[in-house]
């Protein structure tokens, strides 16, 4: 079996979100951290989907972002083809890492200089490689990733406002595979797209990876978005991936308490009139957590342990776990 | 059969432009029985959230009613001054919107704002409103409601906020709720108490709903009916499981199919190529042929109205044209 192309291991991000120093001079308040990223590990094969799940909050964009470079780890190590990110985006190597890597953002209306024609948008990440030879050889280029994400190499004259959408999203797809890049983070791709643009948009970015070999990490809260794309599901809760495993277990025998409430907890075309049991409370704040399994004031299976024990993310045949009860086998 | 709450009648909105009228709302007709979940679906600019504000009353300038009557237990709305509006929403009519943030006064205490509603419509005391008020909380679900009455907005997450957003438009148990999108700026987890929460209130007190939404998943849980809207109008009603698992109109069926689902495995989803038009560039005829995959010449030329089809009503000349040969 070959290397995996990324392999996170132990990632942690800690945001300082105390009160200014005056504040907390005279109104004797303690620094404030947020511990958005909490001891994440994963590794993604090549020209597979690993998708991470969870609710507002719980640090799938953090992951992200970290992924790509944007932040730097507080702990742990990204490794992508073998090199330590973090290490090596400050060293002249990391240019060339940099165009392996690729992002798409959530917001097709922010994400888009609107200043900019689309030439300049998904021709800047060519220029700053130095990928082409000249305005002409420019011009094709941009053409061609146009079309190849189904918009007409008519557009490059036109502004983002012209554009609808699942167009714009587009736009920022040809922008990310400018570069030919090998992994792409896909932060959100289609929840700011309605239903039937979010279905031609994740067409084509399976047609893609199809074609190139693409290797995609997706961050979605949709769990039928993410059924429909992925090859793995992590399903992330308060910093921390509580369950890792292959798509089809995942859907069929969640292990983890809270993967089981999510399932339980979509709305499905299918399930006309059926009475759901909605999940009691609510994401705990995160500058404080609970104790213990950070689930637990919500777990209908928790115990003692579960209140005062973190638990450890175990391989239990092939699923990965962290959660007392599974692994105690009271569930 | 009894009568419906609310009669709408070839509602039509338009929005008077430098550059010419848009009509945003054209020939909406439906009915909401007393009781019933009417959903609205549809995609950005379909023109749901309009109908929405129409019906309440709160169309945004230079938005306007251009033609048509909205009916609401057999007394004519539409025509009504602000004021006379203002005391139908509210007493008779509530609403509910997306955001839970904008829809509270973050300066007043959430229990001032239920207590202000609830005197407004309803002959209490101070005493017996704030009674009330700590009862409404309780009925919606947030725990020690005798303390959170005195706390404000921002003291609230999103989920507790929709359910005080809840609370105030059940205070003066309305006959009618209008919801817009109430659980789109929701996580799932949290959507699911609210929708539930949401179904049995108005169980409880009997208030209709019209549930306006772009999810298919709540409105396939939530409703009775529902409305598919394409840009400015309606293009199938019917019962909520006939539109979902025996769509007439082509749009439908191409909506339904890019949905994915928990319980197949496809490839590829079924896609509707294109995107819904502006409103000042939607084509001649049916404003969905260019996008759909069955039209044909009539569909350039005239505009389809809604007739009966199967257990639906659909506005598709394919249907037309069957019942035609039929008949």
């Amino acid at each position: 079996m070959s290397s995996p192309l990324v392999e996170v291991k132990d990632l942690a991000k800690i945001f300082d979100v105390s009160a200014p120093w005056l504040n907390r001079l005279v109104e004797r308040k303690p620094r404030l951290y947020v511990h958005a990223v909490d001891g994440v590990s994963f590794t993604i094969e090549r020209g597979k989907t690993l998708a991470l799940v969870g609710e507002s909050g719980c640090g799938k964009s953090t992951v992200a972002r970290l992924l790509v470079g944007l932040y730097k780890p507080d702990r742990g190590v990204v490794s992508f083809d073998g090199v330590d990110i973090a290490a090596t985006l400050a060293t002249p190597a990391g240019r060339a890492l940099r165009r392996r890597t690729q992002m798409i953002f959530q917001d097709p209306y922010a994400s888009l200089n609107p200043r900019w024609k689309v030439q300049d948008i998904v021709g800047e990440p060519l220029l700053e490689h130095g990928m082409v030879n000249g305005s002409d050889d420019l011009r094709q280029r941009v053409v061609d990733l146009l079309e190849s994400v189904g918009l007409s190499g008519a557009d490059v004259g036109k502004f983002p406002h012209q554009f609808s959408g699942g167009q714009r999203q587009r736009i920022s797809i040809a922008r990310a595979l400018a570069t030919q890049p090998e992994f792409l983070v896909c932060d959100e791709p289609t929840s700011a797209l309605d239903v039937s643009v979010q279905a031609q948009v994740l067409n084509i970015m399976k047609d893609l990876q199809r074609e190139r070999g693409l290797t995609y990490l997706f961050i979605s809260h949709n769990l039928a978005v993410v059924r429909h794309v992925a090859d793995q599901v992590g399903v992330m809760y308060l910093g921390r991936v509580v369950e890792l495993s292959e798509k089809g277990d995942l859907f069929d025998r969640p292990r983890h308490p809270y993967t089981r409430m999510l399932l339980d907890a979509i709305p499905d075309i299918h399930m006309t009139g059926r009475a759901r049991t909605p999940v009691r409370g609510e994401v705990p704040n995160p500058l404080n957590p609970p104790s213990g399994c950070s689930f637990h004031p919500r777990c209908p299976h928790a115990n003692t342990r579960c209140k005062t024990d973190t638990p450890e993310f175990i391989d239990l045949h092939g699923i990965k776990v962290a959660c007392h009860a599974v692994q105690e086998g009271r569930i | 059969m009894t009568a419906p709450l609310l009669e709408v009648r070839h509602l039509r909105v338009e929005f008077p432009t430098r550059r010419g009228t848009l009509l945003a709302l054209d020939d909406i007709s439906f009915d909401i029985a007393p009781g019933e979940i009417l959903g609205v679906v549809g995609e950005s600019g379909a023109g749901k959230s309009l109908t929405g504000a129409a019906i309440i009353g709160l169309l945004d300038p230079p938005g306007r009613i251009a033609g048509g009557e909205i009916h609401f237990e057999g007394r004519r709305i539409d025509q009504l001054g602000a004021e006379d509006m203002r005391r139908i929403r509210g007493r008779h009519i509530g609403a509910i919107f997306q955001d839970p943030l904008t829809s509270l006064n973050p300066l007043y205490t959430v229990g001032r704002q239920l207590i202000e509603t609830i005197t407004t419509h309803l002959p209490m005391n101070q005493q017996q409103a704030r009674e009330r008020a700590i009862e409404l909380l309780e009925q919606t679900g947030i725990p020690a409601a005798a303390v959170r009455v005195d706390q404000y907005p921002h003291q609230f997450s999103g989920g507790m906020r929709q359910r005080v957003v809840i609370a105030l438009a059940l205070a003066a148990k309305p006959k009618l709720i209008v919801a817009d999108e109430p659980t789109t700026a929701l996580d799932v987890s949290i959507q699911a108490q609210i929708i539930s929460l949401l179904k049995n209130l108005c169980k409880e007190q009997g208030a209709a709903v019209m549930l306006v939404t772009h999810d298919m998943g709540v409105i396939a849980e939530t409703c009775d009916r529902v409305a598919v809207m394409y840009a400015g109008r309606i293009v199938e009603i019917g019962p909520v499981l006939d539109v979902i698992h025996r769509p007439a109109h082509p749009y439908t069926v191409g909506l339904m199919g890019s949905i994915p689902t928990m319980d197949e495995d496809r490839e590829r989803l079924a896609q509707i190529d294109g995107s819904m038009p502006r409103l000042n560039q939607v084509p001649l005829g049916c404003a969905y042929n260019p996008r759909c995959p069955n039209a044909f010449e009539r569909c350039r030329s005239e505009r389809p109205d809604l007739i009966d089809a199967g257990a639906t009503r659909v506005a598709c000349w394919l249907h037309t044209e069957t019942q035609e040969r039929r008949s």
